[in-house]
Order: structure tokens, then sequence, then C-alpha cells
């Protein structure tokens, strides 16, 4: 029975985890996996959103998830800047690769700076109802403890990626975004300009920021570097669903949880990164695509 | 004579004329009288000791300033040459490298934490200078070098001397099981193996003992495996986003353990005071100086924590409001390297590490001596338990009774009570 209880408790614990992965994954899973952008810088503009969150909890008393709704809009306008500069820059000159791999770098070390500067070095967190508390109950002679601060992250992931699936299989917008990922020239043919829609993309990547920034904030403790820890996560999440595959992502974060989980619980958490890792060669070994990916393996 | 010998002859008396009156004022001014002496370290200013690094700084800006108003060293002004490590190891060695060679520091001392002073010790055996260490854990153990010196106050065997007194605390509950867990990282995993040998004197029987990856997002499955061994007591030693991860996923999952804590990295600095606040209460954890009325035992030490509070509200500064935690040792260690080279009378590494070994210095932390291996003689590590935490405010943290001292005897303002009787 002993066995059992854990066993649940850590899948239910890797399914909540998952969802704040599946959260921070997500928007690097369109700029990266649909647009070809290597935004390595991703995770500290989540930790930027996570500090804006911070001030908005700290002196508005605002809670930090509606904070996330607040700031979504503004990290899209963020988008839109950031991709006008790469491609003018960069993706115009067809010096994406490397070069862009350098801006994204350069981006992300000033993100950094600008965050030590306005905020210092300091732990930040927030505080809301439902942080430091969880939801107990017992089923079957088991206990369950569910952390509420995790559930609120599992929930809000699963919404965003729900929608965003929805709104990118089902709309014109999104049919061009696949559309611009497989063949941007066949797209201008139609009459559709590539790097508006590319550039609406991106911005849509970076929108989600806003809400991962504030569930990272409700999740963990932010200081301005703390985003490097998450930067092979989030691109081993994004190329095991499959790129290009928003619910590839999803699923993959969910596994990456659940082992990550399950491994802390019975084997010791030092072994986690190792299996998770592992997890991921053995599925591009046997799936080059990745789990959702269709027949891109770059 | 010619005119333009003539001209010639103005032009060379007037450079003769400013050289003379430039080497006149160079020889009577006392900035070029002596070269500054410089003290050259890296530190973390940003990264996840950052929190740590930058009050550390501070303090040490004040040491440097104390000491230019007294006459300097060697009656030379002292001048700070520091680079940001960034919290990364593999930064160090290059910035050791460049402060002796390029600029030419008189001396080095280490920047904050064992992971960040491990790296820079080949470099200071290698060029045979005095290495004063700023809160490290047993990182002269294998070099056994006799010009490191080192502030952290666990005694001269600092990795089990760093748990004892907590060891000692905790027999009022009687355990019989003990669980350990500790951030892969080299002080945390230090630290373990001393509270190990600590659990093994006292006859504790182990349940469980593990590491965890310092990238860790989620304790709740760690805490959960920990309660299914029902240890007596939870022995954590831990990094800032660990510690306070560990912090609130106990709140979440709960814990029958009698005692939680013991080496938690953070829980001293006020960002994450203020974050967790009432989920720290019952938290039995290490430091060095707390508001209490006992600590009055360092002389010194509370009026530099207020010039420093002062200094952090006057210059807006962005670190720790309230600097217990690093600022008395980071002005001691350099306090120490002062008064040691002012005692010599002259830079000779050799003389001034000897002076050192054989000196009782009295500084903002009380007397301290140096042992063989660099470590204090004496362990001076106090317990101190969370409570009567209310709230997320600040300025509770500056008052007695919200960190009491459970250990040494000697200072303790309270006893220690069951985890959960507090929560």
């Amino acid at each position: 029975m002993e066995f059992t209880e854990l066993l649940l408790n850590a899948i239910v614990a890797g399914i909540l985890l998952g969802g704040f992965f599946a959260a921070l994954s997500i928007g690097l899973s369109i700029c990266f996996g649909l647009l070809d952008t290597v935004n390595i810088a991703h995770p500290t503009i989540i930790v930027g959103a996570a500090f804006c969150t911070f001030l908005l909890n700290d002196l508005l008393g605002i809670d930090p998830i509606l904070a996330g709704l607040i700031l979504t809009p503004v990290f899209f306008i963020l988008g839109l800047a950031i991709y006008s500069m790469y491609y003018q820059f960069f993706e115009k000159q067809s010096a994406e690769a490397l070069r862009g791999l350098a801006f994204f770098f350069g981006l992300l070390f000033i993100a950094e700076v600008l965050m030590i500067m306005a905020f210092g070095v300091d732990h930040r967190l927030v505080s809301a109802p439902y942080i430091g508390n969880s939801f107990t109950t017992a089923l079957a002679g088991m206990e369950f403890s569910i952390p509420y601060r995790l559930l609120a992250a599992f929930v809000v992931a699963s919404a965003m990626t729900v929608g965003l699936q929805v709104y990118l299989s089902k709309s014109f917008f999104g049919r061009a975004t696949s559309a611009v990922h497989q063949d941007g020239m066949a797209l201008s043919l139609m009459g559709v300009d590539p790097v508006m829609v590319k550039r609406i993309a991106f911005a849509l990547g970076l929108a989600t920021c806003g809400l991962a920034g504030a569930l990272m904030i409700i999740v963990i403790p932010i200081e301005p570097a703390v985003g490097r820890f998450f930067i092979g996560n989030v691109f081993a999440i994004v190329v095991l669903g499959g790129l290009g595959s928003i619910s590839g992502t999803l699923v993959a974060a969910f596994i990456l949880g659940i082992a990550e989980s399950v491994v802390s619980t019975f084997f010791g958490p030092s072994w986690a990164p190792a299996v998770s890792f592992a997890i991921l060669l053995g599925v591009l070994a046997f799936k080059p695509t990745g789990l959702f990916g269709s027949g891109d393996t770059r | 004579m010619t005119r333009f010998l003539k001209s010639r002859m103005r032009s060379v008396m007037l450079v003769a004329l400013f050289a003379a009156a430039f080497s006149l004022i160079t020889t009577l001014s006392p900035v070029a009288q002596a070269k500054n002496i410089k003290i050259g370290f890296s530190m973390a200013l940003t990264g996840a000791l950052a929190g740590g690094g930058k009050q550390a700084l501070e303090a040490m800006k004040i040491w440097r300033d104390d000491i230019n108003a007294k006459g300097g060293m060697l009656g030379r002004q002292v001048e700070l040459k520091y680079y940001d490590d960034q919290t990364n190891p593999k930064n160090v060695p290059g910035i050791y490298a460049k402060l002796l060679d390029v600029d030419k520091v008189d001396f080095i001392v280490s920047g904050y934490g064992t992971n960040l002073i491990a790296p820079a010790m080949p470099v200071a055996i290698d060029r045979d200078v005095v290495f004063m260490g700023l809160f490290g854990m047993n990182n002269n153990k294998k070099w056994k070098y006799e010009k490191y010196f080192q502030i952290l106050p666990a005694g001269p065997d600092p990795a089990v001397g760093f748990s004892e007194n907590w060891f000692k605390a905790i027999e009022t509950f009687k355990p019989k099981t003990i669980a350990l867990l500790s951030a892969d990282a080299g002080f945390a995993r230090n630290l373990k193996e001393g509270a190990i040998t600590n659990a093994k004197r006292a006859g504790y029987e182990i349940v469980y003992n593990q590491n965890y990856p310092p990238k860790t997002a989620d304790f709740t499955p760690i805490v959960r495996a920990v309660n299914a061994k029902k240890p007596d007591i939870f022995y954590i030693a831990s990094y800032p986003n660990g510690s306070a991860g560990l912090v609130r996923a106990i709140a979440e999952v709960g814990t029958d353990a009698k005692a939680v804590g013991g080496g938690m990295v953070g829980l001293q600095f006020s960002g994450l005071m203020a974050g967790l606040g009432p989920n720290l209460n019952g938290i039995l954890n290490y430091d060095f100086y707390v508001p209490e009325p006992t600590m009055a035992l360092y002389p010194g030490a509370s009026e530099l924590i207020e010039r420093y509070q002062n200094k952090v509200k006057t210059e807006g500064l962005k670190t720790d409001a309230l600097g217990y935690y690093l600022v008395p040792w980071a002005y001691a260690y350099l306090d120490i390297l002062g008064q040691a080279v002012n005692a010599v009378g002259k830079i000779d590494h050799d003389a001034i590490a000897e002076y050192i070994h054989k000196t009782e210095f009295t500084s903002v932390v009380g007397k301290v001596a140096f042992g063989d291996n660099g470590e204090w003689t004496t362990s001076r590590t106090i317990v101190v338990q969370y409570q009567n935490i209310k709230n997320n405010d600040l300025s509770q943290f500056a008052q007695p009774g919200v960190r009491k001292i459970m250990y040494p005897a000697d200072i303790k303002t309270g006893s220690p009570v069951t985890f959960n009787s507090l929560r």
C-alpha cells in the first residue's frame, strides 16, 4: 500500500510538474519548432516576466496569475519588436543560423544585466493564498496531497497549450504559420506576407512568457540568472515533443515531469536529470523527429 | 646666438622647468609617495550566490574606507580590485591569474563560498601568497596550504564542526533515526558528510541519504520519499533555490520529523526570509549572527550592520537589506589581513602567514585564532529556530525573538521545540 501511495503521489506530482515545464516550453515550441528561431533567451525573458509579476504583486497586490494575464499583451508587443530587429539584422541577410544564435545569446545577457540593475540579485517570491498550501484527500486508504501552486501551474499551462493548439490548427493564421514553417516561398505566392506571419507567430511565442513568468515565480524563487537552469530542459522538451508540435510539447513535458518525480521518489533525485535525458536520447534514436514531429529532423 | 638657437634654448628651459615642477609635485604628493595597496578578489555579484556576494562586497568597501581613514596599510591607501565570478567556478582561476599578472595586486582574498574558493586555491598555492577565505568549507583539507586562512567559524574540522552544535541542540528530542539530503555541490556535500559523522557518533540510524541536483524545481516527491522512511530528524544541506523549494514543499506535504533544517543556505537572506515568511516557523538551522541580545559577544558587529543597513538605504543599493549573514565576516577577514600586514610592517607573505598563525586577533566577530590548517581553532556556529513569524514583513527579522538561539548553551535565548508544534 505504501509503495502504491508513493507511486501515485509521484505520478500526480510529475503531471503537475510537467504542466509547469510545458508553460516554460510552449512559446519556444512556436519560435524554435515552427519558425526555426533558436531563441536561447526564452527562459530569461520568462524570468523578466516573473520579475514584472513580482512588482505587480508586491506593489499593487495583484494576484500572480492575473498579473501574468496582464503581462501577456505586453510581451506580445515585445515579441514584435524583437523579431523586427532579428529580421532586419539577421534573417533578411540570410545570416540567421550562427549570428542569429549570437543575437539571442546577447539578448540573454543584456536582459540579465537589466534585471540585475532594476531588481538587484536577491531571490524574490510572491504571496498568494494558494502558495504554501495543498489539497489533501484520502482515497482507498491512501493519502494524496496536491500543492495548489503546482495545480495552478498545471491548469494554466494546460489551458494555454490547448488554446494555442486550437488557434494554430483551426485559424487561417495558424495554418499560415504551419505553411511558413514548410515553405515560405509558396506562402508568398499565395499572397501572404511570410515575414508578417513570422513576426506575429514569434510575438505569440513571447506572449506566452507573460503567463509562464507568473507560473515560474509561483513555483520557484527567482533571481536574474535562474533562467539558465531551464535552457536545457525547455529545448529537450521541444525536441522530444517534435519540432512544431504544440500538443507534442505538452506530452513531452508530462513525460519528463513524471520521470523526474518518480525517479526522485524511488531512486534518488540525483538520478532524475540522467533519466530525463536518457528518455530524450532513446526516443530520438528510434524516432528522430520526436514524438509528434512530422518528418523534420533539423 | 641666432634667433633659432635662442628659441631652442627657451623650449629646452621650459621643458626642464615643467619636468622639475612635475617631479617636485610627484615627490611631495602623498599619493605618489607610495602606490596604493591593492587587494584583489572574485565575488559572486550575479548568479545563485549573489545575494551573499553583494552584501560581502559592501562590507569590504566599508572596511576599505575605515582602514584608509586610519592611514591605510603600511601607510598606503587600500584599493579593492574585484571581478564578478557569476557564481561560476569556471571563471575563478582566470580572474585570479588576471589579478596577479595584469592588475599586479599585492594580496588576494577569496570570493564567497566553498565552490568559488576551491578553484582559486591552486593559483594561490602556485604563487605562494597569503590567501584569506570567506565562508569556505574544508577547502584546505587536501592542499594543507600553510598560507590559507578562512573566516567561517566552523572549528578545526569544519565539515564536522559546522553541524556539531546542531546535533547537540536536537539531543533534547532523543531521536533514533535521521534522513539526510544535500544539494549536489561541494559545500553541501561536505556539510552532509560532516553531519553523517555526527549522526554516527550519536548512534542515529541513517534511513535516507541522497543528493538533489541544483536545478530541481519541485521538491515534493523528495519530501514524500523522506516521509516514507519516517525519520525522527531531517538534516538538509541546501543552496538558496533548494532551501526555498524545500521549505515550501515541507509546508505543502508536511512531515512528522521533530527537527528539520541544519545547513540550509539562503534562509538568512532578506529576500527569502521575507518571501517564505511563516513557512519558516519551526525550521532549526545554522547561522552566525542574529539580532538576539546575547550576540553582544561580537564587539562592534551590531554597529557595523547598522552602518551597512544605512548604506543600503541611503545609496539605494540593490542588495540584502539586513546584512546579518555575511557583513561582519566579510569585514573581519580583510580586517585580520590588514592587522597582520601592519604588524609585520612589510609585504612579506611568509612573515604575514606566520604572524596570522601565531596571533589571536580581535575583530568585529570577536576573538579569532587560526589552526595549522587555516581554520578556526574553535567552532562558533550557532543554531537558531525560526519562531513567531506572522507574515512576510521583512522588518520582523530585524527584531529579537524571531530567530532564537538554541545553541551554544552560553548564549541561548530559547529551547528547541518540535517542528510541528510551531506550524
